[in-house]
């Protein structure tokens, strides 16, 4: 039941099949490709990796690597060409559409609502019920620090604070799992660095299981309980690497000598040296 | 050194609240802005009253303002009845042209088979001057107010046509991989996010469109009419009463600017600021 894909763990392998070490997410051997023009083109091939629930994946990669299929497909967005992308245990059950939260590289708030309707947009979507998701949608909204904005419109608020309330909008509905496609991509250095603490606190809080794509390694390995890295020629899965640091993530950790090692070890992965 | 990086990032968010808190001087600033305005349109007028009082022109080409005025005493112009045809060619015109495009740019948005198989002949049909459709409008339909509406519909109908079927286009394929991520429907994404979202563009057509159906009811009245304040016009210049053309000028123009007017009341209604297309 627990297969073990080749190459595909570090620690030991004669790890004993239990109800609770049942895997969140398995994608064995998924992969993508197009066919455009009489031509096939793949996107991601050979993408095999688990992943616990309430575990935090960061999704590494040069930019072409197939970190935004991978996404897509756990999504439900794409469906994979080869392999497998399953999601959700009989422990588990993972239900399509009500069990995912997204957010994007940009905040895509919808400039005509404000920010309290633009969190509902998924419970509205859901059909959930109105009274407990406005109520659920203030809650979100304070936790992530923008109590007293509900009635803005976008345009009023920065870059971050957008990013936060779309955060806010993918955790309205209460999703099992959270894909997260480079979300702070578009943030400068610092709110950067104020937002990957405030996330952490939100994971530990709400115990999602969430997969972060990034193309910033040291963000990949400040986050992730584990970072699988792809590669962009040809576009594959390269290592899936567990982050065996404390679980507080704390900026001063950056300067440790073991965060220091997990970020060479990725970099000389990719080619970087 | 994290205590003060991230008080540092605090400030840069909120540096943005005095733009915003800043709403009660911005009243100030409309009063200002609609303050010259009026003040813009009082020089224009005494710019006009010394041209015609000083530039030497004979009576016939320009008129004083008051002489202009003057005319409305005229009852033979018939002021009311042609300014009330002219309006009711102009707003049944431009309604129903409004209401035709949005309502096939909508119906082109849900089946894109029909919008592949009709957007070439429309845009075909877009070519035709829609002014020189006048007389074959004549030949079919007499004259008279509904063949000038048809007229004014017909030259706004196309604007306003593309821009809502481009608005109606216009959504960030993420927005659409959000909505598919939940197993939202196509007619939530219809309602949710493709139709707000194409507002802007509707206005902006609507925009242009409004000057059209004017000039378009206009040439109808030239082409053929027994009403209207472009009947008039043609009427009048037969006895060089020039001060009766500006007046008709004046009502003509009185009547684009309300409804120019009420497109951007509505807009300001449904739109939010940032979201409006210029």
């Amino acid at each position: 039941m627990y297969r073990v894909m080749p190459g595909l763990l570090e620690r030991p392998q004669f790890v004993v099949p239990t109800a609770h070490s049942l895997p969140f997410v398995r994608l064995s051997n998924a992969g993508k490709a197009y066919r455009k023009d009489g031509a096939e083109f793949i996107a991601v091939s050979d993408v095999s990796f688990e992943i616990a629930a309430g575990d935090f994946v960061s999704l590494v990669g040069p930019s072409g690597c197939g970190k935004t299929t991978v996404l897509k497909m756990l999504a439900g967005l794409l469906q994979p060409s080869q392999g497998e992308v399953a999601i959700g245990n009989p422990q588990n059950p993972f239900r399509p559409g009500r069990d995912v939260g997204m957010v994007f590289q940009q905040a895509l708030l919808l400039k005509w609502r404000t920010i309290l309707d633009n969190v509902l947009l998924p419970a509205e979507i859901l059909g959930l019920r109105k009274a407990e998701s406005k109520a659920r949608a203030k809650e979100l909204l304070a936790m992530v620090g923008l109590h007293g904005f509900e009635a803005r419109f976008p345009y009023e608020l920065s870059g971050g604070m957008q990013q936060r309330a779309s955060i806010a909008r993918a955790l309205v509905h209460d999703p099992k799992l959270l894909l997260m496609d480079e979300p702070f991509g578009a943030l400068d250095a610092l709110t950067r660095d104020k937002m990957n603490l405030e996330l952490l606190n939100i994971w530990r809080q709400f115990k999602k299981t969430i997969v972060f794509v990034t193309h910033d390694i040291a963000e990949a390995v400040f986050l992730g309980t584990r970072v699988v890295v792809l590669t962009s020629r040809p576009a594959r899965m390269l290592e899936n690497i567990p982050i065996l640091l404390p679980a507080e993530r704390t900026l001063d950790m950056k300067t440790h000598e073991d965060f220091g090692a997990y970020t060479r070890k990725i970099y000389r992965l990719l080619g970087v040296e | 050194m994290t205590g003060a990086t991230l008080a540092g990032e605090e400030k840069s968010e909120t540096a943005q609240r005095p733009q915003h808190s800043a709403g009660r001087r911005i009243s100030g600033r409309s009063w200002r802005r609609y303050g010259l305005i009026i003040v813009s349109h009082l020089l224009l007028l005494a710019a006009w009253q010394a041209s015609a009082l000083y530039a030497g022109l004979p009576k016939f080409v320009l008129p004083t303002p008051a002489a202009t005025v003057a005319t409305l005493d005229g009852e033979n112009y018939r002021w009311i009845a042609n300014s009330w045809a002219t309006a009711t060619e102009v707003f049944g015109g431009f309604c129903l042209g409004a209401l035709a495009a949005i309502a096939l740019a909508v119906i082109f948005c849900w089946f894109k088979l029909l919008e592949s198989l009709l957007m070439p002949v429309l845009i075909s049909f877009n070519m035709i001057p829609k002014v020189a459709l006048g007389p074959l409008i004549i030949v079919w339909f007499k004259y008279g107010i509904g063949p000038n509406m048809l007229i004014a519909f017909s030259i706004c109908f196309f604007p306003i046509l593309l821009t809502t079927a481009r608005g109606l286009q216009e959504v960030d394929p993420e927005l659409l991989d959000l909505i598919h991520s939940l197993k939202g429907s196509r007619w939530q994404l219809f309602k949710k996010i493709q139709l707000p979202s194409a507002l802007p563009y509707v206005f902006s057509g609507m925009k242009v469109g409004a000057i059209l159906a004017v000039a378009g009811a206009i040439v109808g009245e030239f082409l053929g009419s027994d009403q209207g304040l472009g009947y008039l016009m043609m009427q009048v210049q037969v006895t060089l009463d020039t001060p009766a053309m500006f007046m008709a000028l004046l009502l003509i123009t009185m009547i684009g600017i309300t409804l120019y007017g009420l497109i951007l009341l509505m807009e300001r209604a449904l739109v939010p600021r940032d979201a409006r297309l210029a």
